[in-house]
């Protein structure tokens, strides 16, 4: 197997996405594999993200691997200025596998253009984060037993939500049908419905987010308004309260519905929520472990039964 | 008449490429883009010149120069109706259209300033997304841009 990076969701076709969420699935049965015994991996966080580098050094040390790196930019030698591309250099010297995160967009497909080792976009600027789309296909698959023919319903700030419009592209290989529920402010980009359009995907607009679109979902996918993104914060006073999931309105949702969320979370999804059974944002979090560990594997090219 | 001026214009080069139909406004983007102004050939430069098919044209002729197809192509962006004649001899050997390439490198600023292109010390790479209406799209931090927002470098 060739070792390629994965810096966009886009990078996989449907038959690599399926062979992925079978790999994670395997790795959920088993996730201390030491496949990565004699490896060493980078981790370099150019902007800081905790819950998303844990996530990927638990999968580096369930593996066998050994990680070496940075968690911010201010540890690092870019804060004296030296470039990314030297950095990249400097470091595909020394390990098998970098695995980056850069508040810049399009750093991870630079750095994969200069490295001599792959790549994996742990999330660049607002662009990419195609390891938090597979953990969120993975909880979707897990939970429905499928990705075709699923009703989605994407809630809160769906302009400026990366993992909204991943999740969208990714979703378009298996025949979905949305629902946008959100603030005019911030409300899904032209150019993300032309791509439902260009693939003949059915989608509906709401700004209420009322139990009628609640009742039909397969899948609720919550997101975090905030209000930095508002240029009108009367606008913002108005929605704040608009976009919250209480307990109460899940009363008459279908029995396969999941409730999903990227994390953190602020006060979108009440606490009453927690105890439902169909909340499952904290698992989805847990399932990106094993999509993580699956996705290592893949861009190393190493091949788990 | 001046067609005929034209044509004398033209067969005073011995060698060397005439580039002609460039739209008036787009003279002296096309001749930096070009990085004439670079070049110690000698250069003769028209502008506002009568075009019966764009109206005001600009040409220009630069002697014993060939250009590459990848130097040349780029100014698709900026004149695309614009087309090539190679003169060796006093003669028009070949008359072309230029076209534009599916990627292009190094020659579209990104507008994005968070694309790293921006931040970096690497040329920007765009993709020819659609050709009408023109739009590119950064490779990078995949920003499309309409033709009428087009930075060259």
């Amino acid at each position: 197997m060739k070792c390629e990076s994965l810096v966009s969701i886009n990078d996989f076709s449907k038959e690599e996405i399926m062979e992925l969420l079978e790999k994670a699935r395997s790795f959920e049965e088993n996730p201390n594999r030491k496949v990565l015994e004699g490896k060493v991996v980078a981790t370099l966080f150019f902007e800081p993200s905790t819950r998303t580098r844990l996530s990927f050094e638990t999968a580096v040390n369930r593996l066998g691997g050994r990680i070496i790196g940075f968690s911010d930019a201010a540890t690092s030698s870019s804060s004296k200025g030296e470039s990314l591309k030297d950095t990249i250099m400097m470091v595909s010297n020394y390990v098998d596998l970098i695995i980056m995160r850069h508040h810049l967009e399009g750093a991870a497909r630079y750095a994969s253009e200069v490295s001599s080792v792959p790549i994996i976009n742990a999330g660049d600027g607002a662009n990419q984060h195609p390891t938090q789309t597979m953990l969120d296909l993975y909880s979707i698959y897990k939970t429905q037993g499928t990705l075709e023919n699923l009703n989605i319903t994407m809630v809160g700030d769906l302009k400026y939500g990366r993992t909204v419009h991943s999740l969208l592209q990714a979703m378009s290989h298996f025949n979905p049908t949305f629902h946008f529920v959100a603030p005019d402010e911030l409300k899904m980009p032209q150019e993300y419905k032309i791509f439902c359009e260009d693939h003949n995907i059915p989608y509906y607009e709401h700004s209420d987010f009322s139990e009628e679109v609640i009742n039909q979902a397969d899948i609720l996918y919550m997101t975090r308004v905030q209000r930095e993104r508002f240029t009108d914060l009367m606008e913002y006073e108005r929605v704040k309260d608009v976009y919250i999931l209480h307990n109460s309105m899940l009363a008459n949702s279908k029995p396969n519905l999941r409730v999903l969320h990227p994390l953190p979370r602020v006060n979108e999804i009440a606490y009453d929520v927690d105890s439902n059974p169909k909340a499952y944002y904290f698992q989805q979090a847990k399932n990106g472990l094993f999509a993580r560990q699956a996705i290592i594997c893949k861009v190393l090219g190493i091949d788990v039964e | 008449m001046s067609t005929i001026k034209k044509e004398l214009a033209v067969a005073a080069l011995e060698n060397g490429t005439v580039i002609d139909r460039i739209p008036s406004e787009q003279l002296f983007k096309v001749v930096s883009m070009l990085k004439l102004d670079t070049l110690g050939n000698s250069i003769t430069i028209g502008n506002n010149l009568h075009s019966g098919k764009i109206g005001k044209k600009g040409i220009v002729k630069v002697a014993d120069y060939f250009f590459r197809d990848e130097e040349i192509n780029k100014i698709a962006l900026i004149a695309p109706d614009a087309t090539i004649n190679v003169i060796r001899d006093y003669k028009v050997v070949e008359k072309y259209n230029i076209t534009l390439h599916d990627t292009l490198r190094g020659i579209i600023r990104c507008n994005n300033p968070k694309c790293v292109s921006n931040n970096e010390p690497m040329d920007t790479v765009f993709h020819v997304t659609s050709r009408q209406p023109l739009e590119v799209t950064c490779r990078y931090c995949n920003r499309t841009i309409t033709a009428n927002k087009i930075e060259i470098c």
